[in-house]
């Protein structure tokens, strides 16, 4: 395999901008304003509550105040007689209705609004449609439910104790709390390397339940039109498609007469995938009351009870030569999936893409099995930009390589080096069955380390360490599985995870994109202008990209698992190829010559050896629509439509080293540096992809020191409120230090890989590892996360960390 | 109850209910969608708006309270049509992904340039230290609103290209 390699240390921002005049402007690849810009430094956004339809009520949801109660009453009478009140739904009212529960994502159920207990705190229990969210909010308070409490499961460790309390007793002959057992890899192979390494070191790694938390909550606007049996469902939505395709087998209204809007997106991250009872209640309401109705949930709401993300308790195990050649991994992880099992992920991978755990390392033997648990707590579990999983593998795999470099006394960059898959193994067919299309490891990580200042910092580390000074330097480097995925191994529901995309050209040169795909921020309108400029070259700004309504969009399976580039990018090439195909054959026909006697350059096709003789796109497309005898097998237009599937996942990868100081005196973390070295593939507006890599720093940083959804022991939420739920600000990450190398893809179309969620995957443990190199002199090799000054500072005591 | 406020240099009066907050005043009842609500606690800082020139959470201040005040959202940063620095700002250098936050930051942005026209980085930070963004990571917000300070008028051209 050939791989085109080009690498630059230079931060990508700090590139002349080109995108000044129209001219200058790059048709294809390359820094470019974003096209959506205009709109939302105007304040002119489309957001879901920006929508306001005539006669439009507002919805509003009773939620448990209890994380495990039987249902005695509910009273409803109250609120009904409210003046603005339109309507009151309770799971009675959904039970006649047979929508009372709902298939989840992962085959099991869901309470839209509970009819028998409420199995979490902030679960969904009545719906309430008014004339105004103000009055929506009071007849809330007018609901009466008496609930008879019962002992929740809150401790995941606890969920399959004999005797424990059965949360899921709506399923038939169920008697205890599990959901799955998954494994890969080889068990027994794996088992013999360990027996006869030289060193094995363990240690449990937990990855706390964390929350996405979009700056947009969730929420929709339903408007049934009884007359002609449609609904149009504006909603806050990762993957419009594969929510019409549910709402058509879950509401029973037939596919074609479902239409979902999702404007622009406030943010994502992974919470915008599901489907969430609110939803469901305002399509219900608003069929019930014959108006649109609008619910938008609050941000208690949000974090309570959307999709929560990773929740793995990991015991962790790596086998190796004293030398430090890396054997082996294996690890057991429990997972808490909350009251229903409502994760988002391929059908045949109930734990995601989690067996990447083996990282970026040339192994032996691999194996992970991994059990799903019920608890008293919020449904979900795929979210906040964690690639399936992946973010929790990399966490595990990265700490634990730290836990081996501390037990052989080696540093963790040596290490690492020393470890990785080389170049020549590429495409490399890991332990646990995954095949890595490509990669160049070394000079990633070799990069970081020098634009760091590696060594300089390590000398300054000991240095300070002889005053008494906590200084950390924490090193991962991460290989991701994504762009999910080949329809023949993966699907969602029983939806093939292919994308569609169609590529227009009109008379006149200019062109239309549409996509199923659903940006949230991403800047999809330009990355796939850019796609299509530099397949077709027409100027991005000619070409309209179209995405967010599925009655004008192709088929897909939305914006995830940073799946829109590797996917729907693969699917916008391809049909813009078959749109140049086409344009050789009328341009031939416009020359008077055979389509294989035409060179291309980008934007015109021109007579072998006259370049002087050639027509541009733009003349092609016009003669297409015009009166040019068109070849046989060409129809009037350059029109295209394909479906990807791609032939296999994508594997970015990056180096990351963070500096941390540590307060000796109060245990607060201040991380000083952060240098992100990033290989996504093809970059096709490098801003865009700087941007979508700081997200996800400062998102590690965050779940590292600072991000956690807490319970008591009754089940109450203990990050129920951004008071509660804390989330860095510009004052607790650094100004971001980056650098790329670029590994194509072999397989992709445009040879790109996704960068999505590189850098929520791979920060986390640069920033742990730095905070526990900090304490090494406290004899501390493990803390669990978040690093709050509070837990730090009992890790220097020698104290276990606190749950909070 | 009548308030009488000016939002954007238009005096506007309505009836209110006295509990209205402030962003809702503004979404629903003046249908000015540009100031957004991200928390109710004043944590995030996606509803601030500028009142008399400093940035207030609007989640968290009676639409009452306004009375007799001005009120400044982003529908009124462009004057004339004329972008204000700091929307070119956060378009230079990629400043906004999902742009949910923007309007706020870049009230903030501007109320900081108003009182001190050459902000550094540690200021800019601990300007915008009450709002949280979930995309940029913050580096690049705090690009935009050096290269507003850079740039205190933006240029004709400059305004032809991005308008």
């Amino acid at each position: 395999m050939t791989t085109v390699v080009e690498r630059s240390a230079m931060p990508q921002e700090r590139e002349p901008n080109p995108a000044m005049t129209s001219a200058d402007r790059p048709i294809g690849f390359g820094r470019v304003q974003r096209k959506e810009d205009p709109r939302f430094i105007r304040g002119k956004g489309r957001y879901l509550d920006d929508i306001v339809l005539p006669g439009m009520l507002y919805g509003a949801v009773l939620r448990s105040p209890m994380a495990h109660a039987r249902i005695v009453s509910i009273d409803t009478t109250e609120a009904l007689a409210h003046p603005k009140v339109h309507a009151v739904i309770t799971g009675k009212d959904l039970e006649a209705l047979n929508l009372a529960w709902a298939p989840t994502l992962s085959a099991d159920v869901m309470a839209i609004l509970a009819t028998d207990k409420v199995r979490f705190q902030g679960q969904e229990v009545a719906f309430v449609v008014a004339d105004d969210r103000y009055s929506a909010r009071d007849a809330l308070e007018l609901i009466d439910v008496e609930y008879e409490e019962l002992p929740p499961v809150i401790d995941a460790r606890r969920a399959l104790d004999p005797g424990a309390p059965v949360i899921r007793d709506d399923l038939e002959g169920r008697t205890d709390n599990h959901i799955f057992d998954w494994e890969a890899g080889d068990a027994a192979e794996t088992d013999a390397v360990f027996a006869r390494a030289d060193v094995v070191v363990r240690q449990e790694v937990v990855y706390p339940r964390v929350h996405p938390a979009p700056m947009e909550t969730c929420g929709a606007v339903a408007d049934y039109d009884p007359i002609d049996g449609k609904l149009t469902l504006y909603e806050t939505t990762q993957a419009p498609h594969a929510h019409r395709t549910l709402y058509a087998m879950v509401a029973g209204i037939p596919e074609h007469k479902i239409r979902i809007i999702a404007g622009d997106i406030g943010g994502g991250f992974g919470n915008k995938v599901g489907i969430y009872p609110g939803y469901v209640c305002a399509v219900v309401g608003s069929i019930v009351t014959g108006k649109p109705v609008k619910w938008v949930e609050d941000r208690s709401e949000n974090l309570m009870s959307t999709s929560f993300a990773r929740d793995y308790i990991m015991q962790g195990e790596v086998a190796a030569t004293r030398e430090g050649k890396i054997l082996a991994v294996r690890t057991k992880v429990l997972a808490d999936h909350g009251a229903f099992n409502a994760t988002a992920q391929p059908t045949k991978y109930p734990a995601g893409f989690f067996s990447i755990f083996t990282g970026s390392y040339d192994l032996e033997a691999a194996h992970c099995s991994v059990t799903g648990v019920y608890t008293n707590k919020a449904p979900g579990g795929v979210a906040y930009a964690c690639s399936f999983r992946v973010t929790e593998a990399v966490y595990l795999v990265e700490r634990m390589v730290d836990i081996l470099a501390d037990e052989l006394d080696m540093d963790p960059a040596e290490l690492r080096l020393k470890n990785f898959i080389r170049p020549e193994q590429f495409p490399y067919a890991n332990k646990t069955g995954w095949e890595y299309d490509s990669g160049d490891y070394e000079p990633a990580m070799r990069m970081a380390m020098d634009q760091v200042g590696y060594a300089d910092l390590r000398r300054e580390q000991a240095e300070k360490r002889e005053r008494g000074e906590l200084m950390g330097i924490g090193v991962s480097f991460f290989t991701e599985t994504v762009g999910a995925g080949p329809r023949k191994h993966m699907d969602i529901v029983g939806l093939g995870m292919n994308d569609g995309a169609e590529v227009r050209v009109h008379p006149t040169g200019k062109a239309v994109v549409r996509l199923s795909v659903q940006t949230q921020g991403q800047g999809h309108e330009t990355t796939f202008a850019q796609i299509v400029a530099e397949e077709l070259g027409i100027p991005p700004e000619d070409i309209d990209v179209v995405h967010g309504d599925t009655d004008q969009t192709p088929f897909g399976l939305g914006t995830y698992g940073s799946r829109s580039t590797p996917v729907s990018g693969g699917a916008v090439a391809l049909a813009a190829r078959k749109v140049r195909d086409k344009a050789r054959a009328v341009a031939a026909a416009m020359l008077e010559t055979r389509p294989e006697d035409l060179e291309w350059e980008k934007g015109r096709f021109y007579v072998k050896g006259d370049p002087s003789v050639g027509k541009t796109i733009q003349e092609i497309a016009l003669g297409t629509h015009g009166t040019v005898a068109l070849p046989d097998g060409i129809d009037g237009n350059l029109d295209a439509e394909v479906t990807y599937d791609p032939p296999n996942l994508t594997f970015p990868f990056g180096a990351y080293i963070c500096v941390v100081d540590v307060d000796p005196g109060t245990g607060k973390v201040k991380v000083r540096r952060f240098v992100a070295v990033d290989d996504c593939g093809t970059r096709i507006n490098p801003m865009i992809v700087e941007g979508q890599i700081h997200g996800g720093l400062a998102d590690g940083v965050g779940m590292a020191l600072m991000e956690f959804i807490g319970f008591d022991e009754q089940g109450n939420c203990l990050g129920g409120s951004f008071m509660d739920y804390l989330i860095p600000t510009s004052m607790e990450v650094p100004d971001w230090e980056t650098g790329y190398t670029v590994t194509p893809s072999p397989h992709h179309p445009i040879g790109a890989k996704g960068i999505g969620e590189s850098a929520t995957v791979g920060s986390p443990p640069a920033v742990v590892n730095a905070v526990i190199d900090a304490l090494a002199p406290f004899g501390v090799t493990h803390m669990d996360m978040p690093c709050t000054p509070a837990r730090v500072w009992e890790a220097m005591q020698g104290r276990p960390t606190p749950p909070i | 109850m009548q308030i009488t406020t000016t939002v954007n240099g238009t005096e506007v009066t309505r009836d209110v209910e006295p509990r209205l907050l402030l962003v809702h005043f503004l979404r629903d009842t003046l249908g000015l969608t540009g100031t957004h609500w991200g928390c109710d606690t004043s944590n995030c800082g996606t509803c601030v708006v500028l009142m008399d020139g400093e940035p207030v959470k609007s989640c968290t201040v009676l639409a009452a309270m306004t009375e007799g005040h001005e009120v400044r959202t982003v529908e009124g940063l462009a004057a004339g049509g004329t972008l204000d620095p700091v929307q070119q700002g956060f378009m230079e250098e990629h400043g906004l992904q999902c742009g949910f936050c923007t309007p706020g930051m870049m009230l903030t942005a501007r109320a900081l340039l108003d009182r001190d026209p050459d902000p550094d980085e540690t200021e800019i930070r601990e300007a915008i230290s009450g709002q949280i963004c979930r995309c940029t990571g913050y580096a690049t917000i705090v690009r935009s609103i050096r290269w507003a300070a850079e740039h205190p008028a933006a240029t004709a051209a400059d305004q032809e290209v991005n308008a």
